[in-house]
């Protein structure tokens, strides 16, 4: 069946670039100068022992890449220099619930929201409505992400006292960050579905569906909404992709301890497994994502799951 | 002498009618083919629809504004960039000190200007790199086609499923800080998008009737590229480099807030913009602000003059 | 000829557009009557007008951008013009219903084929799912869909272009309404293809006794189907009548020139003679006739005054200065 080719395509797709960033990072691991796996190794012999259990540091470099693409096959990556105690899969359960989180909540939030804006002022063109959208569209593009979080906090945290300034403890803990974060994916979403949907009104078959004499109601939820949304679900991939980096640094401003904090943390502490490790993870879950939409997309869209060369 | 026009259903009120008006006209016959309408080029069409569009014209302003700034800046004020003045601390903005002064007495002005300098520069030649890069890789895989652009298709498949910001962070840390590392490490994974845009549009432009026609009159391939494809391809291109570079400014602003951006003294605003956030809760709001608006005012011009250019230079819209 | 029943009537009717480059007026002062049971065929070049009349007929125009400024459009006793959008809608694939040209972009091709007929009856009519699907194949089978049961539920992308127009036309009848409007339906299609949806208009006209607006640029097809002709050029309709009428006693000039710039083979070969020119400018239409520039007879007057509508037999009318008794004169004396 055809559809299976197509899966199995993007599999095999999926699988070359993890394998291409795990050869990366490996790469990086022996070239990077003062780096522990290298000839230096400037470092304590606790964190040396696991070292070497790891990365099988006394073996030719060929069996070395190959242990390494098993451990990261298996989901295990790899011990922590700056923590002996941890490893990087340790960090890893603690921080990646609270990031999930966070980011989910953020990238459906920035979903509806967008949407929703984007129909409305696609709708009212040239209203007041699409002006207030676009304008808020706008500023989230421009805007950075950190910028607007340092924003928020100033006015909401420190000026208005609403909602409190970092961690992670309650809800109203989550407004901010999740605001912050999610400013700049629903502006994308608002103006690709706006000038999506209003492409959509200009087609053929919604003139038939006009002299039909369908309410514009119906026809906007039924006949628009389903076309106007496919351009949405492909940057999607794209979306999650500038969350989750996003995350990083909101992650450091607010204090949330999250995935992003120990990676940034491991940046700036040199810790270079756990930089290597994070890295290959957060690919992974992106590249997962990135298949997701694409099946999505092939289901929204009967010409592609029907007929898709494989 | 005119006579008001009558509508189809006043038959005989058309009595009044000169009889001598009824004799055959002598018409020229050129007259029957003229068109009604000047008919503008390509670009001179694109041109009348920006200059409609208010606030890409704004933007426009704004860029223009900027680069003057960015030259003329450190020279326009009174202080160094370097100078350090212990003694004019963190001062807020005043006659003295247009917008204030940091920890180490220096002025936030000219830094700013300076920073955008650094800013901006990033921002272009990481746009001009990609260019170069992509429009080779694009025009080659687009025009060749067959076996040579399914390899070369292959390829970008599987760095397009890279993070981007990922792969820059990876290579930051590889490589170390530094305004060349960061251009590099933009660079090396940016050149994708470019190059998709360009394949598509050779594939598109290269069967077009005029290249087709071209060929028939015997011009070789360096023109038919010049000619044919190249002024049709130009509009997404530029499209496209108009966004790269907010892109550009933003991950280089990014790489600053994780502390992989460019080093101490020289400053981009990134960097100013990471330096002005623990203060900010001191009260010290312009070590923050200045970077931080002009990051996003250099964003939003690129973004809407991007904008713009796109709905000009866009062929099936066009009026 | 015995008194028919007027179905629709068409009064005067002025359209204009606004557009970055000034007021277009596209339509200025069209009158017809469409009779029970008739095929009445518009006829004219690109950019006559024609298609924005039926759209208007329908209240169908862009709403920012088009105007209907002056005439009447009646239908059932009602003026289409002074009805809201609420009570347009209830009409709208029920009473009168429109098909377009292209077939290949009428149908959502994210819908199932079976999903948008059953809607155009739903809207209209209180019947449940499973009559309406009934209804449903019964029309598909009316229109020559061969397994209807089965293709309810294809897209339309797994349809031909002959198919889907098929599908647009049953999508248009399903409420059996009284007036259908065709805006160039056969286009875009093969020459085969065609001869097939005619026939086909022709079958269902003669089963259901629907009234029928036909749209096109194409003499030939109006000569296989049409009942009465009127000619449009520059927003203006230049003469209307039986189809014997236009095509053997043409009285309007342009009507003429149409004729004979199209190869026919039941007249003696002859050259074709393309009409020189182009059409007017519409930004600032001419102040009499508008045919005046292209027009072999023309006569100062032709330029000046638009001419007056002249009755030249029963049901067949002109607007031309050549029916004038002063014309005649004239040239009689040359």
């Amino acid at each position: 069946m055809k559809m299976a080719g197509y899966i199995m395509k993007r599999l095999l797709s999926m699988l070359a670039t993890i394998l291409v960033i795990t050869t990366l990072t490996f790469v990086m691991m022996k070239v990077i100068p003062g780096s522990p796996f290298n000839e230096e190794r400037n470092t304590n012999e606790a964190v040396q022992r696991n070292l070497e259990a790891y990365y099988q540091l006394d073996e030719p470099l060929f069996v070395q890449y190959l242990y390494y693409v098993k451990s990261i096959v298996t989901f295990d990556f790899g011990p922590s220099i700056k923590q002996p105690s941890q490893s990087v899969n340790d960090l890893l359960s603690r921080g990646f619930p609270v990031s999930f989180e966070l980011g989910m909540t953020a990238l459906i939030m920035a979903v509806i929201s967008g949407i929703v804006l984007g129909i409305f002022a696609a709708l009212r063109q040239n209203g007041v409505i699409d002006y207030i959208a676009m304008t808020i569209a706008v500023l989230g593009i421009s805007v950075p992400n950190f910028i607007m979080a340092t924003l928020l906090i100033q006015q909401f945290a420190v000026n208005w006292n609403i909602f409190p300034p970092s961690t992670w403890t309650s809800p109203l803990h989550m407004v901010l960050p999740t605001a912050a974060l999610a400013m700049g994916p629903l502006a994308i979403i608002a103006r690709l579905t706006r000038s999506s949907m209003i492409e959509v009104l200009t087609q053929d078959y919604i003139r038939t569906a006009r002299a039909k004499g369908l309410s514009p109601f119906k026809i906007v939820m039924k006949h628009a909404l389903k076309n106007a949304l496919m351009p949405v679900v492909t940057i999607l991939g794209t979306l999650t992709a500038s969350i989750l980096t996003g995350s990083f640094v909101i992650e450091k401003i607010f204090a949330i301890p999250g995935m992003g904090k120990y990676f940034v943390e491991s940046i700036n502490s040199r810790d270079y497994p756990v930089i290597m490790g994070t890295t290959v993870f957060y690919s992974i879950i992106l590249i997962i994502m990135l298949f997701l939409v694409d099946m999505a997309y092939g289901i929204l869209d009967p010409r592609i799951k029907l007929h898709k060369k494989g | 002498m005119s006579l008001p026009v009558r509508t189809e259903n006043e038959a005989s009120s058309a009595s009044d009618i000169p009889v001598e008006w009824f004799a055959p006209l002598k018409q020229k016959q050129d007259e029957r083919e003229s068109v009604a309408r000047p008919s503008l080029s390509y670009w001179q069409n694109a041109w009348r629809i920006l200059r409609k569009n208010k606030l890409a014209m704004a933007g426009l302003g704004v860029l223009i504004f900027l680069f003057i700034m960015a030259v003329l800046g450190p020279v326009l004020s009174p202080h160094s960039v370097t100078q350090q003045t212990l003694s004019e601390q963190n001062l807020p903005p005043s006659m003295e000190h247009w917008f204030g002064t940091d920890e180490l007495g220096r002025d936030v002005f000219t830094r700013t200007w300076y920073g955008a300098r650094i800013s901006l520069f990033v921002g272009v030649m990481a746009a001009l790199i990609d260019f170069a890069i992509g429009v080779i890789y694009g025009g080659i895989s687009g025009y060749k086609g067959g076996k040579t652009d399914h390899v070369m298709m292959r390829v970008i498949e599987v760095l397009h499923g890279l993070p981007y910001l990922l792969v820059v962070i990876l290579l930051m840390v590889m490589m170390g800080p530094g305004l060349g590392t960061i251009i590099v490490a933009l660079t090396v994974t940016g050149w994708v998008g470019m190059a998709r845009i360009v394949r598509g549009q050779v594939l598109k432009v290269k069967h077009d009737e005029h290249v087709l026609a071209s060929k028939t009159f015997g011009a070789k391939t360096v023109r038919i590229i010049r000619r044919n494809l190249l002024p049709n391809m130009m509009g997404a291109i530029i499209v496209q480099m108009t966004l790269t570079v907010p892109s550009a400014i933003f991950a280089e602003a990014f790489l600053s807030f994780l502390g992989l951006g460019i080093q101490a003294p020289f400053a981009s605003w990134g960097v100013m913009a990471n330096d002005g956030l623990p203060v900010i809760l001191s009260g010290h709001w312009w070590r923050l602000f200045f970077p931080a608006f002009f990051i996003s005012l250099t964003m939003f011009a690129f973004n809407v003059v991007g904008d713009g250019l796109q709905d000009a230079l866009d062929p099936k819209l066009r009026r | 000829m015995f008194l028919r029943k007027k179905v629709l009537e068409v009064e005067n009717l002025h359209v204009s557009f606004t557009t970055y480059g000034g007021t277009v007026k596209a339509v200025r002062g069209v009158s017809f009557e469409l009779y029970e049971g008739e095929t009445f065929a518009i006829v004219g070049e690109s950019g006559c007008g024609k298609s924005v009349t039926s759209q208007s007929i329908m209240q169908l125009l862009p709403k920012f951008s088009a105007t209907i400024t002056d005439g009447a459009v009646r239908f059932k006793g009602k003026d289409l013009r002074h009805l809201s959008e609420k009570e347009m809608r209830k009409i709208r694939g029920a009473e009168i219903s429109m098909i377009f040209q292209d077939p290949m972009t009428a149908l959502n091709p994210t819908l199932t084929v079976g999903d948008q007929l059953t809607e155009a009856l739903l809207e209209h009519r209180p019947v449940s799912k499973t009559d309406a699907r009934k209804a449903v194949i019964s029309m598909l089978e009316l229109v020559g869909i061969p397994n209807p049961k089965e293709r309810l539920r294809q897209y339309p992308h797994q349809f031909s272009g002959g198919m889907r127009q098929r599908i647009v036309i049953a999508m248009a009848l399903i409420c059996e309404p009284e007036i259908l409007i065709a805006d160039e339906p056969t286009t875009a299609l093969d020459v085969t293809i065609q001869a097939q949806i005619l026939e086909l208009f022709k079958d269902i006209q003669r089963k259901t006794g629907v009234s029928i607006i036909l749209i096109t640029h194409d003499l030939g097809v109006v000569a296989q189907t049409a009942d009465r002709i009127a000619v449009m050029y520059a927003g203006k309709i230049a003469e209307t009548g039986a189809r014997r009428d236009i095509f053997y006693r043409p009285q309007h000039p342009y009507t003429k020139g149409l004729l004979h710039s199209v190869p026919r083979l039941d007249l003696e070969g002859g050259d074709l003679v393309p009409i020189d020119g182009t059409p007017p400018d519409l930004f600032s239409p001419p102040e009499g006739c508008p045919f005046t520039a292209r027009c072999s007879y023309a006569m100062e007057v032709c330029g000046k005054v638009y001419p007056a509508v002249a009755e030249v037999s029963a049901g067949h009318r002109v607007c031309c200065w050549l029916q004038d008794e002063r014309a005649k004169r004239a040239l009689l004396t040359t």
